[in-house]
């Protein structure tokens, strides 16, 4: 199984192919197909991908499973993981047949849906395999566009305008990115990705159109890469798609969203923003930070006043993914092992909320949370399984939310008091949302009139939501099963970035005595 | 002497005087009847020609004292000028017959202007430049009022023509102050005056040459004729101003940028950068309003005109590259998006209102799928061949000292992106309406497909013309 990466990444992709050139008609049995087709796909990538976990060394922080071939304009075709990134492989394919399994009730052009979502799927590995600058930029706009027809042809009544909205903004954020891709590939002659965390870049401070840059190229590249990572994390204050592209993706749009796609953000702040810029992150790391705890607050009192229970959730979300960004950018051990925690249960913790909002959205096709109310009496099983992903949601102890949320808030602690201590009434904001939301909805007694035949969750809803809180369970109990994999890999980053700092200093202050003298 | 010399223009030659034959030909015989075999015939001499011009070709040829050569770029240019006019060829057949606009002098005035082309960018004097680019324009010009009863038609052929000549007499104008400065009008007397310090004139000559091409390739300001002609003229005819034409002007300003005022690049840099980015921003915001595809598609030309400028503009050798990769990465493009326009169909007549695609995708969703991935690989979103294309002029551009125009190049890109997601809006999310006819022609659908093909399976290796454009690059820029 040499190129087990790419074996992975590329089923789905065969899968759909197979599907637009062999099924034919629209009609149920062509339909119910479809779905069995997509659903066997990507379960077997997952278990293929298991492979790739059961052959990881840990200890080992360098690339593993590296496929190299050569490209057009001196690129490469080149794979591989580490520490960072092989559990968002795994996470992605461990969700992908949930979240096809949840769309079973679409009726509506079910081939296209089907392999709208296998190719997204590859081109979301790819993302997080590739290991050339370019590869990476190709796998991570491509799924701009299954994402635009998604939510562009199955979602909501506003989805014309949340489509484009989706589209243009990241569209923007990651030009950007790849004008500084090319600044790199020029710089350093290769885009190659462990060659370029090596190579050091300039960072000298210069004057650009009057304005003094501290950190110089450094700080310009990170600032490129910043505008793309941010817009797709999303941070404040270009979090603004965000509600929308959830508010009017179908369900399992909005699961592969939250899950997945914000993860790209983060996981590019850890392969490219502190690795190869230090001295730009060095710069701009209070700005961050402080944009982070402003994003917890902030989006939480946002969260707070919606009406809309998706639109609830992805608020949620933006504040849950400032935790990240505060954690990978406090620098230290425990922030970033908490950061990539926090990205992994929050895949499992949002994709189970919209979720259940997808369960009670499909019986009564709307979302506003006024029209819900005591649930519990109709519905107890999925008044159960609510009440769990709200605590996983608040970051209850037992569940991995705390974990992720804790272990951020203790690396930001040493590097900056303030923002722990705005980030942590985060913390008490969630609870007061996440459970208000799960009182209206589900607490009370059942008076409205349309909710008295409401039934309870299928079995195919409950094996749904069977694995995802499996493992919010175990990584709450038993979090060393992720820290285990991803602490040699953040340890090597940190003293990488620590170094490359350090360097940096004797060589400004080198410089200043050279030009004393 | 004048053996070698004929041997290598033969193809040229051959071209020529297969046009006159066959004009004469059809005269006499059937006329109107003949074009359709005409059409088929002239198509499989540009692929012959194209075939051979690739097989025989080799090293540098210089013919008449200097003034016509044939090296790796113009056989490059030509292949491509061919090719492109078999495709527009094949694509006029079916359109023209069906609509009765199909009369013998349309394969021969392409044919004659495709000569032209070929003179074009084997242009090595002030003449040859001259001359070839009359001989296309005046094609071009009869080409655009092809459908003589048609208002429209005639309007945008005379409307063209006088603006043409308008342009060539501009560059006539620069021509004849270039000779006057450098006392020759070949290009390796041209260059070898402007050794150093350029004189005055000499750069003002420059300047008007350039702005006479800078109109052929339609780049801002000197656009303003392109929308109106790209809508009048009939559509087979706008396709084929699209593409050939626009990579023999390409062809023909990167030859007299770098053989002739190689001296002076850090003179027409800054021209050529400031045409590109005016192009990029006004191609990008004015397609915005269009409500016809052939204005809106127009208005694309001019922006992506814009990019491969911007190739160019980087004045080495790998911006020459750059900009051949990208035009070819454009023609295909290009030629299967006219092939869409040309299968809009209601009723029997030909549409060309954007909001007519309403709701195509329900009713022919192979043909939308091909026109998805086609604009979104003209808007340069990966994993499309047009995403590489402006790859490579982004690092041409960078690597050139650039790096603003790169930024400005990506920022027009994301607004151009707008238009071209609104026809996959139209395709795909509209709502429920009649829809367009389905079409029949065997051979459209064969482009079509085979262009988004491309799009796709080319992003492995770009079927190899990497290479071939570096070769050409390289005997250009030295």
């Amino acid at each position: 199984m040499d190129n087990v990466l790419s074996i992975v990444t590329f089923l789905p992709l065969i899968a759909a192919g197979i599907l637009a050139i062999f099924l034919r008609g629209e009609d149920e049995a062509a339909q119910r197909n479809a779905k069995w087709v997509a659903l066997v796909a990507t379960t077997v990538t997952f278990l293929v991908s298991l492979f790739i976990l059961f052959d990881f060394d840990p200890s080992n922080t360098g690339f593993q499973f590296v496929e190299e071939r050569q490209w057009l304009l001196g690129l490469k075709y080149k794979m591989g993981v580490d520490g960072i990134s092989v559990l968002f492989v795994l996470l992605t394919t461990f969700i992908m047949p949930l979240t096809i399994a949840a769309s079973w009730n679409v009726t509506v052009r079910v081939k296209e849906y089907m392999i709208a979502f296998l190719i997204l799927e590859t081109l979301m590995l790819g993302v997080f395999m590739a290991l050339d600058l370019v590869l990476f930029y190709v796998f991570f706009e491509a799924g701009l566009i299954p994402m635009f027809l998604i939510i562009g042809i199955w979602g909501g009544k506003q989805r014309i305008y949340a489509s484009f909205k989706f589209f243009l903004y990241t569209f923007l954020g990651s030009v950007l990115m790849l004008v500084a891709m090319v600044a790199m590939f020029t710089d350093a002659g290769t885009t190659d990705i462990p060659t370029l965390m090596t190579h050091e870049f300039a960072s000298d401070g210069f004057s650009l159109l009057g304005v003094y840059i501290v950190g110089g190229a450094q700080t310009l590249l990170f600032l490129a890469f910043f505008a793309s990572f941010a817009v797709k994390m999303p941070m404040w204050p270009v979090h603004t798609w965000l509600p929308d592209a959830h508010v009017q993706a179908p369900t399992a749009g909005s699961v592969v969203l939250a899950a997945i796609m914000l993860k790209m953000g983060g996981y590019g702040f850890l392969r490219f923003s502190l690795p190869m810029f230090p001295v730009g992150a060095e710069v701009l790391t209070p700005l961050v930070l402080w944009m982070s705890a402003i994003a917890i607050v902030y989006t939480s009192l946002v969260a707070l006043a919606q009406e809309d229970m998706k639109k609830l959730i992805a608020y949620s979300s933006v504040a849950h993914m400032g935790y990240v960004t505060m954690g990978i950018f406090a620098a230290n051990q425990q922030g970033i092992d908490g950061a990539i925690f926090q990205m992994i249960s929050h895949g499992f913790i949002s994709g189970a909320l919209f979720l259940i909002v997808g369960v009670i959205y499909d019986r009564m096709h709307t979302r506003e949370i006024d029209a819900y109310g005591g649930l519990v009496n109709r519905m107890p099983a999925y008044a159960l399984i609510f009440m769990f992903f709200t605590m996983a949601n608040v970051g209850l102890p037992g569940t991995s939310g705390f974990v992720g949320e804790f272990l951020t808030l203790f690396g930001v602690f040493q590097v900056n008091t303030w923002v722990a201590f705005v980030a942590a009434t985060g913390v008490i904001l969630s609870a007061a949302y996440a459970l208000w939301l799960y009182r209206r909805v589900v607490m009370g007694d059942l008076i409205k009139e349309s909710l008295r035949s409401i039934t309870d969750m299928t079995k195919r809803e409950r094996a749904i939501f069977a694995p995802l809180v499996a493992m919010t369970l175990l990584l709450g109990v038993y979090p060393s099963l992720v820290t285990d994999i991803i602490s040699p890999s953040v340890e090597a980053l940190i003293s990488n970035y620590e170094t490359a700092l350090a360097d940096a200093q004797t060589n400004a202050v080198s410089q200043t005595a050279a030009t004393s003298h | 002497m004048i053996q070698s010399d004929l041997n290598i223009i033969l193809p040229e030659i051959v071209i020529a005087v297969y046009a006159m034959l066959a004009l004469l030909g059809a005269v006499y015989t059937g006329k109107d009847k003949m074009a359709g075999m005409l059409v088929w015939l002239t198509a499989a001499l540009f692929v012959a020609m194209a075939f051979w011009i690739g097989a025989t070709g080799d090293g540098q040829n210089l013919a008449f004292g200097g003034m016509f050569v044939e090296d790796d770029f113009s056989r490059f240019a030509k292949i491509m000028v061919l090719l492109a006019g078999a495709a527009i060829l094949l694509m006029s057949q079916e359109y023209m017959t069906r609509m009765g606009t199909l009369r013998f002098e349309y394969p021969i005035l392409i044919a004659l202007g495709t000569v032209g082309m070929m003179t074009m960018v084997s242009a090595n004097d002030l003449m040859t430049l001259y001359m070839g680019l009359e001989l296309q324009s005046l094609s071009l010009y009869i080409l655009a009022s092809m459908r003589r009863e048609s208002v429209k038609s005639t309007e945008a052929g005379l409307k063209y023509f006088v603006l043409g000549a308008l342009a060539s007499g501009i560059l006539l104008y620069g021509a004849s102050l270039t000779y006057g400065y450098a006392g020759t009008t070949n290009f390796a007397g041209i260059i070898a005056s402007a050794e150093g310090q350029a004189p005055v004139g000499l750069l003002l000559g420059m300047v008007m040459v350039m702005i006479g091409l800078a109109f052929k390739v339609s780049a801002v300001p000197f656009h303003m004729w392109t929308p109106d002609v790209y809508e009048g003229s009939p559509t087979p005819v706008t396709a084929y101003f699209a593409t050939a034409p626009k990579v023999a002007a390409m062809a023909l300003l990167a030859r007299t940028l770098h053989d002739a005022f190689g001296g002076v690049v850090g003179d027409w840099q800054q021209i050529l950068a400031v045409l590109s980015v005016l192009s990029m921003f006004l191609g990008s915001i004015a397609a915005i309003g269009q409500r016809d595809i052939k204005r809106m598609m127009a208005y694309s030309t001019i922006g992506h005109m814009g990019f491969a400028l911007m190739g160019l503009a980087s004045g080495g050798s790998f911006g020459v590259q750059a900009m051949l990769i990208y035009m070819a990465i454009y023609v295909a493009m290009d030629i299967g998006a006219f092939t869409f326009i040309l299968t809009m169909h209601r009723d029997g007549q030909p549409v060309t209102e954007i909001s007519s695609l309403n709701n195509y995708a329900n009713s022919h969703p192979t043909r939308a799928l091909a026109m998805l991935i086609l604009m979104f690989s003209l808007a340069g979103v990966p994993p499309f061949l047009g995403f590489f294309g402006k790859l490579y002029v982004l690092r041409a551009a960078y690597d050139g000292g650039l790096a603003w125009l790169a930024v400005a190049g990506v920022i027009a890109s994301v607004i151009g992106a707008y238009y071209y997601l609104r026809i996959v809006y139209l395709m795909y999310f509209g709502a429920e309406g009649e829809t367009l006819d389905a079409p029949r022609s065997p051979v459209l659908w064969g482009i079509l497909m085979a262009s988004a093909a491309v799009m796709v399976i080319g992003v492995i290796n770009l079927f190899g013309i990497e290479g071939m454009a570096q070769a050409a690059a390289a005997t250009l820029v030295n």
